[in-house]
């Protein structure tokens, strides 16, 4: 008598299982095909945020679906890095989260003032404010003639506009009054001159920096680094890639080095939660764990 | 294919006068109430929210501020961060996200409303309260749209009428409900889950 296959169980689909929907299929198919022919590796983003910018570019683009929108992609580099614009994030300011920058001074800084060589690597750059924020903050402590300043990022425009380091002034207001909370100690007016509405901030700023390429998702660690700064950038990766970019971090830094996060990031969904130690939790730094 | 309403999951949208009518029913559901509830409530940007705090210490449910890629469990309120937007993955875990204002907002009612409409379709309910912008309208119709259940507060009982009135025009189905009316909304959608 021939063995009866065991019944085919179909799996019990709860409410976060679902069969995927046509368009999420088309979002995926989308993505992987961007990095097919692009390389750049949106894969591992969590797809919420990136379905929303995706679903605006297709109205720009009058596209009705991510498949339509997908064929115009694979055919034209130059709308490839139009559509960068729309999937990396550019919001932020000098001095952002103040009290982020007054517990690097108040804490961080002493320890690092130990070392007398430092890198520090602003990972998702975007136009380099978080960049200007941190070169300057260096300079006021006095750590700026020993520190080489790596700042990476994915989206190439971004990178130039970071190089360039042009702000519309009316950002200004802003920019001063954080700085001044961060515990500023100069005047931020020191550090531009302003023109035809827009603040240029001095290149001597960026004078030790070193711009770059470089992706969270894809790319290896390159230099090793005391301090990481990377804020609300993991906040659009999913969980997998959240642990592989704390890993490049934990394999970049020196053995209790320092690594910052947005205010509202955490390594506790990572599995590199136990290799970090809170060093000022509420200002989301973390020290790399030494050996041992 | 309709079958009875089944419900995974709570929004809740609030702006001006949108607190007093909070503690008039999230403070009244029961601690093992099984679903959770997201809740976007308008507030400067520049200084730490009190809110989820003030909650926790009124509320029989656990009550935090959102974390990224926290995963969503039932008998939860997750309140937004200031200065961020929260929104919900599908695979059952909650995302920040530093993005533009939309409607001058960030949290926006409507990327939280919106992302969870996709997230949880038909088993939704989202809720508009007291306000005095037009956030949180296009997000309920987004809810109404995947088969979700739509509740407004009564213009004439919130402080800030403009927001309920704006979500009511947008989806005429919603239920226009005062704040008891709409806790007991909740009760009952809370029951129906644990009896399903």
């Amino acid at each position: 008598m021939p063995q009866l296959l065991p019944p085919v169980t179909l799996p019990n689909l709860t409410q976060n299982q679902k069969p995927p929907q046509i368009e999420d299929i088309e979002l995926r198919l989308f993505l992987e095909a961007v990095f097919l022919k692009y390389h750049y590796d949106f894969r591992g983003y969590a797809l919420a945020s990136i379905k929303r910018r995706l679903l605006q570019a297709c109205q720009k683009y009058e596209c009705a679906t991510f498949s339509d929108l997908q064929g115009l992609i694979l055919r034209d580099p130059a709308l490839m890095a139009e559509l960068l614009a729309y999937l990396t994030v550019q919001v932020s300011e000098l001095f952002r989260d103040p009290s982020y920058f007054r517990a690097i001074r108040e804490k961080v800084v002493p320890h690092l003032k130990t070392y007398p060589s430092l890198k520090v690597w602003v990972a998702g750059c975007s136009t380099g404010e978080e960049l200007y924020s941190m070169a300057i903050l260096f300079r006021e402590e006095g750590l700026e003639e020993r520190t080489m300043f790596y700042a990476t990022d994915i989206n190439p425009e971004a990178l130039k506009q970071a190089q360039a380091g042009v702000y519309s002034i009316d950002r200004i207001q802003t920019f001063t009054e954080n700085h001044r909370q961060s515990g500023g100690k100069s005047s931020l007016s020191d550090y531009y001159t302003a023109a035809y509405g827009w603040a240029t901030f001095d290149k001597s700023l960026r004078a030790r920096t070193v711009f770059s390429d470089h992706s969270l998702a894809t790319d290896a660690v390159f230099a090793e680094t005391q301090f990481v700064s990377c804020r609300n950038v993991l906040i659009y990766f999913n969980r997998p890639l959240q642990t592989r970019a704390i890993g490049l971090f934990h394999e970049s830094l020196s053995r209790n080095g320092f690594l910052g996060l947005g205010s509202r990031e955490t390594l506790r969904f990572t599995s590199y939660a136990d290799e970090f130690t809170e060093f000022s939790y509420g200002d989301r730094l973390y020290q790399k764990r030494g050996e041992g | 294919m309709t079958g009875p309403f089944a419900p995974t999951a709570v929004v809740i949208g609030a702006s001006a006068g949108g607190l007093k009518a909070l503690s008039e029913i999230l403070p009244h559901l029961p601690a093992d109430y099984p679903l959770p509830i997201m809740v976007v409530v308008h507030i400067p940007p520049d200084k730490p929210s009190l809110i989820a705090s003030l909650f926790d210490d009124k509320c029989a449910m656990v009550v935090s501020e959102a974390e990224d890629k926290e995963m969503i469990e039932g008998g939860h309120i997750y309140f937004a961060a200031p200065d961020y937007h929260l929104l919900v993955e599908k695979e059952g875990c909650l995302s920040l996200s530093a993005d533009e204002e939309v409607l001058y907002s960030r949290p926006s009612i409507d990327l939280l409303f919106e992302s969870a409409a996709d997230a949880y379709e038909a088993g939704l309910i989202g809720i508009i309260l007291s306000g005095a912008n037009e956030d949180g309208a296009a997000g309920l119709r987004r809810i109404v749209f995947e088969g979700g259940r739509a509740l407004v507060q009564t213009p004439e009982t919130a402080m800030a009428q403009a927001m309920p009135e704006a979500a009511l025009k947008a989806c005429p189905s919603a239920l226009s409900l005062s704040p008891s009316e709409l806790l007991a909304e909740l009760k009952e959608a809370g029951d129906s889950c644990l009896n399903a």
